[in-house]
């Protein structure tokens, strides 16, 4: 027990979909008033009556695990599995709704490159600003200056103020502070995106150093390379629930692979962000000519969306937003607009052509909407992962070329013709 | 690793947000180093911000206290306890000024910093606390200009400024009580506004109107003649025997709170414990609201 740095014990934590968004004292007064006469709150939207009114979610439930030293942990899940809720919960930055978090030692979060960097302050002053923000006092933060501004590498810089700082430099003063903590326990969450390579496997090699020392690093990011590089353990959350726990290419096996590549899908229970999907609702999918989601190029894709609908809406649409690995939109398409009534549940058969997407893995985020070519769109309805499918490469499709989606990115264009 | 670690002994335990006393002070020890950081932060940026730079601290309340004695004394001319106007405006004025900025900073303690408060975890009390610091530093300032200017005027004949030496050795005392009202009444709108936004735009109105209640502008013997049945209501607001007593302390006009003043500093009390209970409730949840 002598090495355990951390103990998440039955963590839950519980929004209120309601409370999110700050209300007016003026909001609530009329809403009292107006329940005290027996009238309708006017502050209730319209539509949502009674079932947003208290509605809860549960963003991480009843999840466990321990860290031990030497762990490098990598924390995996789809967007919204949970995975900052919990990092924001070890960093007591919320506290949870039930469990309790044992620590040992230090936490140095890095939830975000720079927090309370300051633009006017030099780099000097900001390194030991941030490093008391971060739990150092002076006297630990002068005995390391040192080595952060080494580390950094911009000491020419050091005394001239952040604002003129490149975004790239920002990013490597910032963490050699959050570095140099001595933290027990090191969260990185998705900050070594900004920096150029050489940084990034400096920052790599430094997490992994610290992980050798005896110390733990926990990991979030959409990253595999790096995961793969840098953690020796890994888990994984689905919708708030720790599903696995062990090796790290199992759990980059869940993330990337089958769980979230299912050919039918409940819809319904997918947690939405903000209010949506109260008037119209996606119910769930089926994907009709696959198996396995994986597709040859300028295939088509074919599928059918069940939703329901509480307001008649004469000009619905399914919009369909195409991302790849790592959540960055490629490209947008959309139905032609149908009509539906109220209460109607309804099924769409729809089929998205799929040429012209190069091969690499993809993530479908849908949407129910209505909007004239001219007017404002209304969003009903948006899912951000629908499910992720795969185009695979044919070398033979591309004059023997194999695709390198790194350097050629996602779309492939026609081949040039020579006149 | 010492040997608590091996009796399984945690150095923090995280739970459910729950009971009312739950309050982090041996936190805000340690992280006493932030607390003046962030005062010379708040300082190095009035500096490079402003065109004037900390010319402001000196500027506001001069111009402030030239108005005052202008509309209030010569226009209409109020009496000032047969001190030199100017003198006795400038007293009342840089009192409040400091006890209104330490309120109205720090009652924006979440909304301003939830950006920062979202990405880190420190005791959230450091904001405040180096707010009312940073704020005392410039009172000093305003300090000085104001001796210099009793100085100017107690070398003048007549001056009628007979500054009592007892009650000046008590100017800390009113400070740092002048300070911890400032700072319970800003945590505890601060930690209101979270769940009420506009009860912020209350804030910078309701300090203006809270200013005429207290003796600033005129003299609390106008309360005594005017409104004698009244005196006693007047008295509760705690801010009016502090800054009575500042003038009484310096320039030597008559006080009329002497029994109020422990009221005051009872009142003072209660504001900062409410304010450090609800502050310390809210801090550990308002990121789920903001």
């Amino acid at each position: 027990m002598a090495d355990r740095v951390l103990e998440i014990d039955g963590v839950s934590k519980q929004y209120r979909l309601g409370a999110i968004g700050g209300g007016t004292l003026h909001g609530d007064l009329t809403s009292w008033f107006a329940r005290m006469r027996g009238k309708e709150d006017p502050n209730v939207k319209i539509g949502k009556e009674h079932i947003a009114h208290n509605e809860k979610f549960w963003a991480l439930k009843d999840v466990r695990f321990n860290v031990d030293r030497g762990d490098a942990l990598a924390l995996l899940g789809r967007n919204g599995a949970g995975k900052s809720t919990m990092l924001k919960l070890i960093s007591r930055i919320t506290a949870p709704t039930e469990g309790e978090i044992r620590i040992r030692g230090r936490v140095a979060s890095l939830l975000e490159i720079g927090t309370g960097f300051h633009p006017e302050l030099t780099g000097r002053e900001n390194i030991f600003l941030n490093g008391a923000i971060l739990g150092m006092n002076r006297a630990e933060t002068s005995r390391k200056l040192r080595e952060i501004i080494e580390f950094s590498e911009i000491e020419q810089f050091v005394d001239t103020p952040v604002k003129r700082y490149s975004s790239g430099m920002y990013v490597k003063l910032a963490f050699a502070v959050a570095a140099h903590l001595d933290p027990d326990v090191m969260i990185c969450d998705e900050v070594l995106a900004v920096g150029d390579l050489a940084f990034q496997q400096k920052c790599l090699t430094k997490m992994a150093d610290i992980a050798r020392d005896g110390r733990a690093v926990i990991y979030v990011s959409h990253n595999m390379r790096t995961v793969s590089q840098l953690c020796n353990r890994g888990l994984y959350l689905d919708a708030g629930h720790l599903t696995y726990d062990g090796s790290v290419e199992h759990a980059m096996e869940l993330y990337g692979g089958s769980s979230a590549r299912s050919v039918s899908r409940n819809l319904d229970e997918v947690p939405r962000t903000k209010d949506r999907g109260d008037t119209m609702r996606m119910l769930s999918i089926h994907f009709e000519n696959t198996q396995s989601l994986e597709y040859e190029m300028d295939t088509a894709m074919e599928f059918s969306l069940t939703c329901i609908s509480h307001i008649p809406e004469p000009r619905l649409r399914v919009r369909l937003i195409l991302q790849n690995s790592i959540a960055t939109p490629i490209a947008m398409t959309q139905t032609e607009p149908f009509e539906v009534a109220a209460e109607e549940t309804f099924t769409r058969r729809i089929r998205f052509p799929l040429d012209g997407v190069a091969p690499g893995e993809y993530v479908i985020k849908m949407s129910l909407i209505s909007g004239t070519p001219r007017g404002t769109t209304a969003y009903y309805d948006t899912i951000v992962d629908v499910s992720r499918f795969i185009i695979t490469d044919d070398p033979a499709l591309n004059a023997g070329f194999v695709w390198s989606e790194r350097l050629w990115g996602n779309i492939r264009l026609k081949p040039l013709e020579m006149q | 690793m010492d040997r608590r670690d091996r009796n399984n002994s945690w150095d923090m335990v995280i739970r459910p947000r729950k009971g009312w006393f739950d309050i982090d002070f041996k936190g805000l020890v340690r992280y006493r180093d932030l607390i003046l950081l962030m005062v010379k932060r708040n300082f190095t940026i009035l500096y490079k911000q402003t065109i004037l730079g900390p010319a402001w601290v000196i500027i506001q309340p001069l111009l402030t206290t030239l108005v005052f004695t202008v509309v209030f004394g010569n226009l209409a001319g109020l009496p000032t306890d047969g001190v030199p106007k100017f003198l006795f405006y400038m007293a009342g004025n840089i009192m409040w000024h400091f006890f209104s900025q330490c309120l109205t900073v720090t009652s924006e303690t979440f909304v301003k910093n939830s950006k920062l408060f979202g990405k880190v975890y420190f005791p959230r009390l450091v904001m405040p606390i180096s707010t009312v610091l940073t704020e005392m530093i410039n009172f000093a300032v305003q300090f000085v200009l104001f001796i210099i200017f009793i100085a100017i005027y107690a070398a003048r004949p007549d001056s009628g400024v007979s500054p009592n030496w007892q009650l000046i050795a008590l100017t800390p005392l009113m400070l740092i009580q002048l300070g911890i009202l400032g700072l319970g009444f800003g945590i505890i709108i601060s930690a209101l506004t979270t769940k009420y936004r506009d009860l912020a735009m209350l804030v910078s109105f309701g300090v203006h109107l809270w200013m005429y209640a207290t003796p600033v502008t005129y003299s609390t013997s106008m309360i005594a003649d005017k409104y004698p049945q009244l005196l006693g209501a007047y008295m509760l607001n705690p801010i009016t025997p502090i800054i009575e007593l500042f003038r009484a302390a310096y320039l030597g006009v008559p006080r009329y709170s002497y029994g109020y003043s422990l009221l005051s500093v009872i009142v003072t009390a209660v504001v900062l414990i409410v304010g450090v209970i609800l502050f310390s409730r809210v801090e550990k949840t308002f990121m789920d609201t903001v």
